[in-house]
């Protein structure tokens, strides 16, 4: 073990942190509107709507996150001309596949709702604008918290596909330590902390918020 | 007065209900009683504008039910339908808030409705905190808190444990008033026999009498329908 070998490389490797949380909340918080504008589409009453979520979720689901990632980052410069970075890149590809999936789960989580709460709220005379805001969501947002969790920590681990396309992020800084120091074991390992201690955070604010949303 | 004339329902599966007539007086109970599947609850759907009709029409001291304003009709479920995410206060203030009652006289309202039925002190809770008992309490009130003059009642009893059956009925006994017309849905023969003024009895969409309670409940049995002495004899 030389872990004192990289100790000089440790403020290098931790900016990568800041790289890979950047890219995990921005694409987050790209991927969660659209999300649940899909999973609305997939709830709505056009067909037409449904038939193009659908469509959406099943191209996104359907095909590997890494290739999504090289088609986006590798074709965008050749069919318009943009030479788009590795981070655009990135955010881009992790935003609308995250969409997909957190589409499945917001619909769930909607679905999953009593249609007796609807009723009640319509004999009540309560508006629907507000029964969905007031009655449904709440409800949704509650059911659907430990998935969307999930779904928020896997965007985290699998950010870690940037470095395929050269972004600095905590895996590429890792590798790239390990390369200058012919030490692989070492910097990896850091790395792999690093993304378990930020794993662990985000669980401890979910469990949290959790307890917070219970019903009393 | 509740006229309904001649409703009838037809969905894509048949005819639920017959077209059907009956009047419905304020300050009576009028109990809808049959086995399950008869169409009881349907109707019940009909008359709070849950399901459209598809013949005939319910009228409201001639006026259409479905021109009736939100909170003239109040609707107890058979599994309540509280909101669990909100407190038993906010499960009643929260029809009135949305239609522009302010939040105080709401609040209000909901105290003393609360305290009528012995939930004072829980309006904090949430309705995974309470018994059934004090659910359908809950839900009751809620029903009441835009006074409505039309009050339904969907199997009141059957999601609750068997001795609560009179504490039910003395509580919708209580409820009757001479501006308000309410209508029991129930399978609890003894409840409607106990406080119900009207019996009407439905059986398979079909509606097959419209007694007096003395009349549906005597012990000759010979003014009713055959289905319907077949139903009382097979309860007893």
């Amino acid at each position: 073990m030389h872990f004192s070998d990289i100790v000089p490389s440790l403020p290098f490797i931790l900016e990568g942190v800041q790289v890979t949380l950047k890219f995990t909340i921005l694409s987050l918080f790209c991927g969660l509107p659209l999300g649940i504008g899909v999973a609305l589409s997939k709830l709505s009453n056009s067909s037409i709507l449904r038939a193009i979520a659908t469509t959406y979720v099943a191209v996104f689901r359907g095909t590997p996150l890494l290739v999504q990632l090289a088609l986006i980052y590798f074709a965008t410069p050749q069919l318009i001309g943009y030479s788009i970075s590795a981070f655009e890149a990135g955010v881009i590809a992790f935003s609308l596949n995250s969409a997909a999936y957190t589409s499945e789960i917001i619909r769930a989580g909607i679905e999953a709702i009593d249609e007796g709460q609807l009723d009640a709220a319509k004999v009540l005379g309560i508006p629907r604008r507000q029964a969905l805001f007031k009655i449904i969501f709440p409800q949704a947002v509650r059911n659907i918290l430990p998935a969307l969790v999930n779904e928020m920590i896997n965007l985290l681990k699998e950010s870690a596909l940037v470095s395929i396309i050269g972004e600095t992020d905590l895996l590429r800084r890792a590798q790239i330590v390990a390369s200058e120091k012919f030490l692989y074991f070492e910097p990896l390992l850091v790395a792999a902390s690093l993304y378990f201690l930020m794993v662990m955070v985000i669980s401890f604010f979910a469990a949290k918020l959790e307890k917070k949303l219970a019903y009393a | 007065m509740l006229n309904v004339n001649n409703l009838g329902k037809k969905t894509t599966h048949g005819e639920i209900l017959k077209p059907l007539s009956f009047i419905a007086q304020r300050g009576e109970i009028t109990s809808i009683v049959g086995p399950s599947g008869s169409g009881k609850t349907t109707l019940l759907r009909c008359l709070a504008q849950l399901t459209p009709i598809t013949s005939g029409n319910a009228k409201f001291d001639d006026q259409d039910l479905r021109e009736l304003s939100h909170g003239e009709i109040g609707l107890v479920f058979q599994s309540f339908h509280l909101f669990p995410h909100l407190t038993l206060l906010d499960n009643l203030t929260i029809a009135p808030i949305s239609q522009g009652v302010s939040r105080r006289v709401a609040e209000e309202k909901a105290m003393h409705l609360l305290k009528q039925f012995s939930l004072n002190g829980k309006e904090r809770r949430h309705p995974s905190q309470i018994s059934g008992g004090q659910k359908q309490r809950v839900a009751i009130a809620r029903a009441l808190m835009m006074d409505p003059p039309l009050l339904l009642f969907d199997e009141p009893t059957s999601a609750l444990d068997p001795e609560m059956v009179n504490e039910v009925g003395e509580i919708i006994s209580s409820l009757q008033d001479s501006k308000r017309v309410i209508i029991l849905v129930t399978h609890e023969i003894r409840l409607a026999e106990r406080i119900a003024d009207r019996v009407l009895f439905l059986d398979h969409g079909i509606l097959l009498d419209n007694l007096v309670s003395t009349e549906f409940f005597a012990k000759n049995r010979s003014k009713l329908s055959k289905r319907a002495q077949k139903f009382l004899s097979n309860l007893s």
